[in-house]
């Protein structure tokens, strides 16, 4: 008996792959019976459980088990304390609250678990897609691996589909990044902080190519005005503090994170308060636009990124 | 004024100056004219079988809004939909129960949206025989003009001073001076004159607001002035709808089944539920984010009046102040009349941004940012 607990969808088919598939290699004759939580009826588990006439062993597999009945919960906790020797239930919980009998009832039981948490750091899943590869047999250079996530995004099921389709189609043992550049190119993801960092950096042409990346990525156009607001309003709060704050004294009376506080000021390099209050009634304008006062988003945005750039003139 | 407005409106009844009985009335007249209580006092006129004696249970009915044939539509939320009117255009087709008149009075009529001023237009073009609108707006220039040209309009207009500052001391017993500061302050609107006059905290909160010009040294302190508005503003929705909104939710799941007892109840809510739910929370955020308007509003209209006392005082016109004399003149000689002016720009620009759903930190930090 085994239950997977865990919110990282690739991971968790995975896990319930792997079970199915030493059954299958112990008895080639197992029968699998998918069944969704939401749809499993009381009493059909003792029924799949029950000795069948053949002997066959099979496995019973239920995804989304935090669906389950509390009826069929109960079931399901009775059963494992007594198992049936030719039948193996696989259980897919994806964490949380809903359910959390079944996943007590089954863990005291003696099931054996699987944890599969969704990757939250970069790092992770840059150490996922050099596993990825390296299960395929080959490997791939750490810039190579930064620009395949880069360009396909954070999704598991998309980087493992990339990095198989990459084993597939290049020939080296190692990939480097000219054969990731060949297939995949550009950002999938571009957060409304990247472009206001930027701007406010006075960077204006990085700016407006990670603006077009979101935009052309479906980045919706109000959350990046909000970003571009926010890194205005860091800068002028912080040259608004009194000048015998320091740390996290200073930190606690900006209300930001004492590394946010280091990194607006080395931001603040350049910006005077015509030019701020200049930034910042340029955003007023573009929220204006994109919530229906103007008739291209697009446009308001790289308007504005550009009076931002432009009114980093030190005064 | 209520009387005369009643009496004026008997007289029309009566085959007067008019040309008798209309079947839809706009009461226009800024914010604080009484533009609902005249509406409401019209209405328990028709109702009562005395023209509005004021003490029958007729006129009582009407007073505490129970009254059957009196449809009192006070709109809560951001808007009042399409949806929304075409029931009432329904429920307002209905003949009267005990009076002469059904009738419906829409306090904010000026919140329903395009689409339900149109739904509205048909109702108002051709009633029921018995039916009156009572609509209420700040300006006839705030309905859809098709709507306009059917009523008969009654403009109303904010008391003098002195008539507010009288109603203050000798109704709610306020103290002579501060009734003169609270009439002034509110600039004839009575209901905030009272406000002002009876609650430290109003008058506290106006005190800040006005501090806010002399306060903006640097672009820092803009900010700063535009975080506590808004603050201010959220504090005051959640102050007014977070009790509300949790009985309003409880009462919903009690209606679809939760905490019943019995034989295969109890088990959570019935078929739409849900939905019933999220319609509702849809509803209270809307009723929130309205609120929270109307407090940055009051706000900037408290700093509109404060300029335009400062443009008085640099124009040297004779007008009564509604700040402090000292205050607005130490601002009036530091700028001059085109600065205030731009200044009063922005703060209206800033209020046309939030009715278009700007978000209201980033509108105010403009705001500030041009008042520095």
């Amino acid at each position: 008996m085994t239950l997977v607990v865990g919110d990282e969808e690739l991971l968790a088919d995975r896990a319930v792959a792997a079970v199915v598939a030493a059954v299958r290699e112990a008895d080639s004759g197992a029968e699998v019976h998918d069944l969704a939580g939401g749809k499993v009826e009381l009493g059909e588990l003792t029924q799949l459980a029950s000795p069948s006439l053949f002997e066959d062993r099979s496995v019973v597999v239920i995804r989304s088990a935090q669906d389950l009945s509390k009826d069929v919960i109960a079931e399901i906790v009775k059963y494992a304390a007594h198992p049936a020797d030719d039948m193996f239930l696989v259980l897919a919980h994806p964490g949380g609250v809903k359910g959390k009998a079944l996943v007590d009832g089954v863990k005291k039981a003696g099931a054996s678990v699987v944890t599969v948490t969704r990757l939250t750091k970069p790092g992770e899943r840059l150490d996922f897609i050099k596993a990825e590869v390296r299960a395929a047999g080959r490997t791939i250079t750490q810039g190579a691996a930064q620009a395949l996530l880069d360009a396909v995004g954070s999704d598991l099921r998309e980087l493992a589909a990339a990095c198989g389709q990459l084993a597939f189609d290049t020939a080296d043992k190692s990939i480097d990044e000219a054969a990731v550049a060949r297939y995949h190119r550009g950002r999938a993801e571009v957060t409304g902080f990247m472009i206001a960092d930027l701007a406010v950096e006075g960077r204006l042409a990085e700016s407006l190519e990670q603006l077009r990346w979101s935009l052309a990525t479906g980045g919706p156009p109000v959350l990046i005005v909000s970003a571009l607001a926010g890194g205005l309003r860091s800068l002028a709060k912080l040259s608004g503090a009194p000048r015998n704050l320091r740390g996290a004294q200073l930190a606690g009376q900006l209300g930001m994170p004492p590394w946010k506080v280091d990194r607006v000021r080395r931001q603040l390099n350049g910006w005077g308060p015509i030019g701020l209050s200049a930034a910042i009634q340029a955003v007023a304008d573009a929220d204006e636009q994109v919530k229906g006062g103007g008739t291209d988003p697009a446009y308001a945005l790289e308007r504005t990124i550009q009076v931002i750039v432009a009114s980093r003139t030190g005064r | 004024m209520l009387k005369q407005a009643a009496s004026a409106a008997a007289e029309v009844i009566a085959g007067g100056r008019g040309a008798g009985m209309t079947h839809a009335w706009l009461f226009t007249g800024p914010p604080g004219s009484g533009r609902s209580n005249a509406a409401k006092a019209f209405a328990a006129s028709l109702l009562c079988p005395d023209q509005g004696c004021g003490h029958c249970g007729s006129c009582h009915q009407v007073d505490v809004g129970s009254h059957a044939d009196l449809t009192w539509i006070r709109p809560e939320g951001l808007s009042y939909s399409a949806k929304q009117t075409r029931e009432l255009v329904l429920k307002a087709a209905g003949a009267p129960t005990q009076g002469r008149w059904r009738i419906v009075l829409f306090e904010d009529a000026d919140r329903a949206t395009e689409a339900a001023a149109n739904a509205l237009l048909k109702a108002v073009e051709e009633p029921p025989p018995r039916t009156v609108w009572l609509l209420c707006a700040p300006a006839p220039d705030d309905m859809i003009i098709t709507i306009r040209s059917r009523c008969r309009v009654i403009t109303l207009v904010t008391p003098p001073t002195e008539a507010v500052a009288n109603v203050l001391v000798t109704r709610d017993g306020v103290d002579p001076e501060l009734a003169h500061f609270a009439a002034r302050a509110s600039m004839g609107h009575i209901g905030r004159a009272k406000r002002l006059a009876l609650d430290q905290e109003s008058r506290q909160r106006r005190a800040e607001v006005l501090a806010i010009p002399r306060s903006l040294s640097s672009v820092g302190d803009c900010i700063t002035a535009a975080e506590r508005l808004v603050k201010t503003s959220s504090d005051d929705a959640d102050a007014a709808t977070t009790a509300l909104n949790e009985v309003e939710s409880a009462d919903l799941r009690r209606m679809y089944g939760e905490g019943s007892t019995g034989k295969g109840l109890n088990k959570g809510l019935v078929r739409g539920g849900a939905g019933a739910l999220k319609e509702l929370e849809t509803m209270q955020r809307s009723r929130a984010t309205r609120i929270k308007r109307d407090s940055l509003d009051l706000a900037l209209l408290d700093l509109v009046s404060y300029y335009r006392d400062v443009l008085a005082v640099q124009f040297g016109a004779a007008v009564e102040l509604a700040s402090e004399r000292a205050d607005v003149e130490a601002v009036a000689r530091a700028s001059t009349p085109e600065v205030t002016l731009r200044r009063i720009d922005a703060i209206m620009k800033c209020r046309e941004r939030l009715a278009a759903n700007v978000n209201p930190q980033i509108a105010i930090e403009a705001m500030t940012i041009s008042l520095r």
